[in-house]
């Protein structure tokens, strides 16, 4: 190339190959595509690790007690009162036939691996903590987005994001240590750590969550139905709710789902404030276990691919299935405000 | 007596279902200025994008037709678009220099095109600055960053840097529409001295500019070209009707 | 009246929700560092542990947190912004490999964090850890168990989405004029992205590390069973040494701990310590969003 003195001549009239341009563009897309694979691997991993439960067979001493009659027994069976009566019948069963027992006991002579108490618990600390989380966080959203004053609307969000930056560990130090302790000389319960304190604690990594995204859908509901309505004499109370509140329902519903996602999946809370005790009682001051919780506290004490493992890496699967269905649902509901700012905690 | 540069047969352009150019035939001589002009929305960047293939940026954009330059035709399949570029300049509306020294700025051409002896930038940049008359103000603040300077000193610069590359046409689009006056009494001054070397192919809604500047004038009213000629014929004595209405003010 | 009055009553509840919010906000923080500065000292940054964990530092936790961090970002940070730069500049935005792509992406971003250990535990440690001791370790037993690689390399999984969104955001903010002004010179679409486009993201990449870190630095679940270690009389020396980590200490302190109430004074600087640290990264990374925001206007 010369640049003293005419133009240069360059050929345009056939393609140049150029390796790094090829190469780049073929190595960002593959790059790319690991994120799908990390993903199916993801499943292909935690799945394959589950699988073998459906295989495998497990020695069990079978007391007095029959299995079956378990499975469809009336009564709840407590840790203390499932203790196996050792009994000289050796029995060879599958584990997987005992997944649906009342009781999760899964280290013991006769090992029983129930997953309804670990789902019932779940399902009540998820209850609890999204009774906190929605109306708390929407109705803040709601103040954010549609009574505070601009100035105080920049101060208000940042700070409550601010509790998505709090590690679930301390937010369960602070359910184990304060929480705890407060709402027993509330509520004057016996067990310390149990759902209720779980819940409340878990809704507090849920509230971000909802906030966040509640105020996004509210905030990209358009000025000119705002103007409508107050120009139409509705009071902004009015037009928050019977306006902008029914605008945005998508958002909010998504916010919701996916704030049910980051409770139902929450493990360090769970694990230091539910209390661990796999009972099944619809009494919220009672103690619970949940799935993750499960997973959580036993796997790091399991034997590397027995029934045991298998069995929490089939909860760990269901888990799994269970919050990919849900992002499935909040996808479709409501796309866009969803990767903007769903980015900051699980 | 004139080599042709340019030359484009029967051009359409849709974006979408939506026709931006209808039919465009039109021949562009070389080392003259020629200017487009045209209400907005008429088509004239459009169209000049189509010159460097700048419009392959956007999606869902279909084009017919040819665009020869020195004969061959650029929509080609085997064309080679980046060089196609390295042989046309372009100079934006809103002057769009990179978050970089002045010296970079310029040195981005040569740079790309492999040069990395300083020797030889500094060489490049000094001989663009000088084409681009903006040399002497430059001198000095070469590494200052090329965003501290002023709108027209911008423009001049992005200019330079088109240079760099040894393009044989420039491409123009509205290069002044964002500077006051004497930025850009400067920037078609500069115009006047570059058409000794360079092809120049101008944008303007701005007809006393296209008057001043241009050897040639199109005009192009809803993505049709409605006219080319002659600057000095189209301003005094225009073949079609809507082109005087448009040069006397009656619409656009 | 009667529909003032509701007016009132219930924007004062909007209003209650945020005090509320906030309240809890300062309680965590006031607690926290009302229990854990008088023994936030410099010794205990810097020793060890000390009489079964009674008494002592936290020194190999803070270690182990910054070097799981760091083979974490190494390999969570490039990942991302290539997939970024994919997204935002090669995909197409109707083509289904990049709507696939992006729900991926946000698919790892609500997987709960548990399920990464597992899958830690799964594939890193499970097969392509002890088919490593297979084929290079004659079966001896080094990779094939939880180490501070597979515990990093989990995490970044985990963080992977988080880059991903951050780094994209600010490669979409540089404006179209610039990378038009370098194709227009003649630069290859890969030169315009390592000239223009990766230079003015430098602050989005930055933003998106940040994030990661303070993301990282803060998880527990994944690192349970994938490389964190109750006790260690040493930091690591090599990847495949398992770590001590902040978060887990304060889990196992405050859960297994032999004596909980002795050691509650640890437990609450180790606490302050993480969210001190989370905090101001959080803290960073919002002013520079900030002002990559504001750039973009």
């Amino acid at each position: 190339m010369n640049n003293s003195g005419e133009p240069g001549k360059i050929s345009f009239a056939t393609k140049k190959f150029r390796f790094s341009d090829w190469f780049a563009e073929r190595f960002i897309k593959v790059v790319a595509f690991m994120s799908i694979a990390f993903v199916a691997l993801i499943f292909i991993f935690v799945f394959r690790e589950a699988f073998p439960v459906f295989r495998m067979d497990v020695i069990q001493k079978v007391g007095s007690e029959n299995l079956v009659q378990e499975r469809y027994g009336e009564e709840p069976l407590t840790p203390a009162t499932a203790n196996p009566v050792s009994g000289s019948d050796i029995k060879v069963s599958k584990p997987s036939s005992t997944l649906l027992a009342r009781v999760w006991m899964p280290v013991s002579d006769n090992p029983r691996y129930g997953l309804i108490p670990l789902f019932l618990g779940t399902l009540k600390v998820t209850l609890i903590a999204l009774l906190f989380a929605a109306p708390i966080a929407i109705l803040a959203a709601i103040y954010t987005s549609m009574f505070a004053k601009p100035r105080i609307r920049e101060v208000i969000k940042p700070v409550i994001e601010l509790l998505a930056g709090f590690p679930s560990v301390v937010i369960g130090f602070f359910a184990l240590m304060v929480l705890a302790t407060v709402f027993q000389d509330i509520f004057g319960y016996a067990s310390r750590l149990n759902s209720f304190v779980g819940g409340f604690a878990m809704s507090l990594a849920a509230i971000p969550v909802i906030y966040t995204i509640t105020e996004d859908a509210l905030t990209a509901v358009p000025k000119t139905y705002i103007e409508a309505s107050l120009g139409l004499g509705a009071s902004r109370r009015q037009t928050a709710f019977n306006v902008v509140l029914p605008a945005a329902a998508p958002g909010i519903f998504a916010a919701v789902i996916l704030g049910l996602g980051r409770i139902f999946g929450e493990t360090m809370i769970a694990l230091m404030a539910t209390g661990n005790a796999a009972l099944t009682s619809i009494n919220p001051f009672e103690s619970v276990r949940t799935l993750s919780a499960t997973i959580g506290a036993e796997m790091a004490e399991v034997v590397f691919g027995d029934t045991h493992y298998s069995v929490l890496f089939l909860i760990g699967s269901l888990l799994f299935i269970f919050t990919f269905i849900l992002n499935a649902v909040s996808e479709f509901y409501f796309k866009n405000l969803v990767i903007r700012r769903y980015q900051s905690k699980k | 007596m004139e080599n042709l540069k340019v030359r484009a047969i029967n051009l359409s352009l849709f974006y979408g279902d939506n026709q931006a150019l209808k039919n465009i035939s039109l021949d562009i001589p070389e080392k003259r200025v020629t200017a487009l002009i045209g209400p907005s929305g008429c088509g004239k960047s459009t169209f000049l994008r189509t010159l460097n293939r700048m419009n392959d940026l956007i999606d869902n954009v279909r084009i017919e037709g040819e665009v020869l330059i020195d004969g061959v035709n650029i929509y080609d399949r085997d064309i080679d678009v980046v060089n196609l570029r390295k042989k046309i300049g372009m100079i934006f509306q809103k002057s769009n220099p990179f978050a970089k020294s002045v010296y970079e700025n310029i040195a981005f051409g040569p740079r790309i095109n492999g040069i990395t002896q300083k020797s030889r930038l500094d060489e490049i940049v000094e001989f663009s600055l000088k084409q681009a008359a903006i040399w002497d103000e430059m001198q000095g603040r070469l590494h200052n960053s090329a965003l501290s300077l002023s709108g027209g000193q911008q423009q001049r610069i992005c200019i330079a840097r088109s240079l760099a590359v040894n393009p044989e046409i420039i491409l123009m689009d509205e290069p002044a529409s964002a500077l006051d006056p004497i930025s850009t009494g400067k920037i078609e001054e500069l115009i006047h001295d570059l058409k000794q070397k360079y092809t120049i192919i101008i944008v303007t809604h701005n007809m006393q500019q296209a008057a001043r500047t241009s050897d040639l004038t199109a005009f192009f009213y809803l993505g049709e070209l409605v006219e080319i000629n002659k600057t000095e014929i189209i301003f005094s004595n225009p073949g079609k009707k809507q082109t005087e209405d448009y040069i006397s003010g009656r619409f656009g | 009246m009667n529909r003032n009055r509701k007016d009132i009553i219930i924007e004062s509840l909007t209003g209650i929700s945020v005090l509320l919010i906030i309240f809890i906000i300062v309680s965590i923080l006031a607690i926290t560092i009302k229990g854990g500065w008088p023994n936030l000292t410099w010794k205990f940054l810097s020793e060890f542990p000390r009489d079964g964990m009674t008494k002592g530092g936290i020194f190999p936790a803070i270690v182990g947190t910054a070097f799981m961090t760091l083979i974490m970002t190494i390999a969570a940070v490039p990942f991302g912004v290539i997939t970024a730069l994919y997204l935002a500049e090669y995909a197409k935005e109707n083509s289904v490999f990049a709507k696939t792509i992006r729900f991926a992406v946000k698919t790892l971003a609500v997987v709960p964090s548990i399920i990464f250990g597992l899958f830690g535990l799964g594939f890193f440690i499970g097969f392509i850890g002890q088919n490593m001791d297979k084929i290079f370790n004659g079966g001896v037993l080094k990779w094939g168990q939880p180490s501070i690689l597979w515990a990093s390399l989990t995490m970044a999984l985990l963080t992977l989405p988080v880059v991903i969104v951050s780094v994209e955001e600010a490669i979409r903010t540089i404006p179209v004029e610039m990378r038009e002004a370098s194709l227009a010179l003649g630069a290859t679409k890969w030169q315009t992205i390592k000239r223009v486009v990766l230079p003015g993201s430098v602050t989005g990449i930055l933003t998106g590390t940040i994030l990661a870190i303070s993301r990282g630095a803060g998880e527990v679940a994944p690192i349970l069973f994938t490389g964190a270690a109750y006790y260690l009389a040493d930091l690591p020396h090599s990847l495949s040494d398992q770590f001590m980590s902040l978060g887990y200490h304060i889990y196992i302190m405050s859960t297994q701990s032999s004596n909980v109430d002795a050691t509650l004074p640890i437990q609450f600087a180790t606490t302050l310590v993480l969210l001190l640290l989370t905090f101001s990264l959080n803290a960073v990374a919002v002013v520079l969003r900030y002002r990559i925001r504001q750039k973009a206007k």
